[in-house]
């Protein structure tokens, strides 16, 4: 479009567009996000809180000390690899938000590979873990990316009812094939023992799921910006007709993204369960999955923007304990918080573009 | 007792009753979504109106002491929820599939947020009529107890394909959801239209959630809606964006969803949980069935986002 506007630009004018663009990725998505803090400050303040205190105690839980900084590392784990079954697909155009689905089935996938293991050495137990968990999710999500493909399913619906499905399979198994006998309240699986687990990052609290966080999404970022395998899929997330025209195969594509996606998912479900819970119950249904959507789409799809992101919403949800101790706010006004950041984000696409003048300045 | 008498025969009564207990959240939503959607725009955010409306209604009903104020009240707040997607939707280059994830979040946190203090105290319920004074056995009659708001539903799907194909209003509707430019050509404005229509769509989904907490179950808790907001967005596709096919399937979906404690009040208790995601697993079925990638579906409007 630029192009078209200009089109004897000199390289330099190239370069400073290029720059402007890059900064309006961050300007208008870090206002959208002051936006919705002085919105929930608003709602909290009408509910006869001050909303200074609840600014003070976000940054408290959050960011305020190393032991909050370990909670909201803690948590953003998960959430880089939830998003990324957003993310992933979204690079094909397509809207997958069944993360949570494919969360769930990766631990329960994870756990029966532990059980199924009681004497072998946890570092073998591990790995049958972590493929359990890959493998089950991918598939899980591959189901509804391959439904997309061949039967013209709408992959955010059935991605969403496989939520669901994945939930009730769920509770149907804990509460019966694989239900610990002295689980009363709480039906769970026997525990995959401790010294499965795998442990915490030297020197803190945080477990090695955030490492694996990390790995995930750089890996995905070289995948997708760095091989020909990931310049197919965006020129068939672009224009899928181009992409046949071409002779790329996007039934594949499509397959071997929603496999990595919904993999990427069902990891952070063998992590809840091998870092976290020990085991798998509904404990595990806590919304890491919906929340990894919110994550995606403030990232804008981008790999490596996840993880500053995730801990941001990691940070949310980390200081909401803090919230509700000091300030009595319910456990969901972490929920609405994110409701209005999403919205606000949404709303700020709108934005892109429209500020060239002010792009410039501010390269 | 009665169990004994009926047998197996209990089944497939409870069945029916329970369709028609269970289908009349999804036939309100299903016919709210369908208004949206033939003025050519999807709002997945209805499950987040849903909860909103189920919220409002207990706690309207709780505080004024009438359940139709609340009923009044969760349109409202439907309605509110409806203009809020489609003002973000009029915005160029929003996508609304998007919006109504985000709306379908925001709308489930505040409704939780909101509702907190709800959860203790019992608000008045919606009157239902009994139909089934002639039967003496127990099962029947609890089936032929007939809320108001399902034949509110059921008067609803005929009245909304006669709006729909004849009327002035329902000829405007369509032509946005056809085709944007043909509408703009007559010298409407799309974006009025649709904000008008998802408005409508709100408002009914609102009404479908005061159902929940004001007649079945009939509290209010935090696990009250599992779904049935988007499972409803489905059966839409389902029915071909026709109303009274939105019934027909709406009753479909309740007999489903009654299916597991059904089998439990005769005692098959195995595979429970399963059978509670049948709704999910049939909507899932229909639409691999129905669905095509080669052709468009016959009826879908040809704005639609999830068609093009």
């Amino acid at each position: 479009m630029k192009a078209e506007k200009q089109p004897s630009s000199s390289a330099a004018r190239a370069a400073l567009d290029r720059l402007g663009d890059a900064a309006e990725y961050v300007i208008i998505p870090a206002s959208a996000l002051v936006g919705s803090l002085v919105l929930f400050g608003i709602f909290v303040a009408l509910f006869n809180n001050n909303p200074l205190d609840l600014y003070f105690y976000m940054y408290q839980g959050a960011f305020g000390t190393w032991f909050s900084w370990q909670n909201t590392l803690t948590r953003s784990a998960p959430l880089i690899l939830t998003a990324l079954c957003t993310a992933l697909p979204a690079q094909l155009g397509m809207v997958i938000i069944g993360g949570e689905g494919a969360l769930l089935v990766g631990a329960l996938a994870a756990t029966a590979a532990a059980l199924a293991m009681p004497s072998a050495p946890p570092f073998v137990v591990q790995i049958a873990m972590a493929l359990a968990g890959f493998a089950s999710g991918g598939l899980w999500i591959a189901l509804a990316g391959g439904l997309r493909h061949y039967r013209g399913v709408n992959e955010t619906i059935s991605s969403l009812l496989l939520v669901y499905i994945a939930l009730a399979i769920l509770n149907q198994l804990v509460e019966g094939p694989m239900r610990d006998p002295t689980s009363l309240n709480k039906p769970s699986t026997r525990e995959i023992g401790a010294a499965n687990m795998i442990g915490t990052i030297p020197g803190t609290d945080i477990h090695w799921g955030f490492a694996f966080g990390i790995v995930a999404a750089a890996l995905a970022y070289v995948l997708i910006y760095h091989t020909v395998f990931g310049f197919a899929a965006r020129i068939a997330g672009g224009n899928v007709r181009a992409a046949k025209v071409v002779g790329l195969s996007v039934g594949p594509l499509i397959l071997v993204t929603c496999f990595l996606a919904g993999g990427a998912a069902g990891l952070a479900g063998m992590v809840e369960v091998a870092a976290v819970q020990g085991r798998t119950n509904a404990n595990l249904a806590v919304g890491y999955g919906f929340t990894g959507i919110l994550v995606s789409f403030l990232a804008r799809h981008n790999p490596l923007a996840l993880i500053p992101v995730a801990i941001l919403v990691g940070g949310i949800g980390a200081s909401g304990g803090l919230l509700q101790r000091r300030l009595g706010l319910p456990d969901a006004s972490v929920f609405v918080l994110q409701g209005i950041i999403f919205v606000t984000v949404l709303m700020s696409e709108t934005l892109y573009g429209r500020f060239r003048l002010l792009a410039r300045k501010a390269a | 007792m009665a169990d004994a008498t009926l047998g197996l025969w209990g089944v497939p009564i409870a069945v029916l009753g329970g369709a028609v207990r269970v289908s009349t959240p999804f036939l309100f939503v299903s016919l709210g979504e369908c208004i949206t959607e033939r003025s050519g725009r999807i709002n997945l955010g209805l499950e987040g109106t849903l909860v909103m409306g189920a919220m409002c209604a207990y706690g309207t009903s709780y505080l004024t002491g009438s359940p139709w104020l609340g009923v009044l009240a969760a349109g409202g707040v439907g309605s509110i929820l409806g203009a809020l997607h489609a003002s973000i939707c009029g915005l160029p280059r929003v996508n609304d599939i998007a919006v109504g994830i985000a709306l379908m979040l925001f709308g489930t946190g505040l409704a939780f947020y909101l509702g907190k203090p709800l959860i203790e105290p019992s608000a008045p319920i919606l009157p239902s009529i009994d139909f089934g004074w002639w039967s003496d056995v127990p099962q029947v009659r609890a089936v032929l107890k007939i809320n108001v708001l399902f034949l509110v539903g059921v008067a609803l799907a005929p009245l909304l394909v006669w709006a729909l194909n004849t009327t002035r209003w329902g000829l405007i509707l369509r032509t946005a959801g056809e085709s944007a430019d043909a509408a703009r050509a007559m010298g409407y404005s799309v974006n009025a239209i649709r904000l008008r229509a998802t408005m409508i769509g709100g408002f009914l989904s609102g009404v479908g959630g005061s159902f929940l907490s004001l007649v079945y179950p009939g509290n209010w808790n935090e696990g009250l809606s599992s779904g049935q907001g988007i499972t409803a967005v489905a059966l839409v596709i389902f029915a071909r964006w026709n109303p009274m096919l939105c019934f027909w399937a709406s009753l479909l979906f309740g007999g489903a969803a009654a299916l597991g404690p059904a089998l439990q009040s005769v005692g098959v208790s195995q595979g429970y949980y399963l059978f509670n995601a049948a709704p999910y697993m049939l909507t899932l079925l229909i639409m691999i069935i129905t669905c095509s990638p080669k052709r468009t579906l016959v009826g879908a409007p040809a704005e639609l986002s999830i068609i093009k």
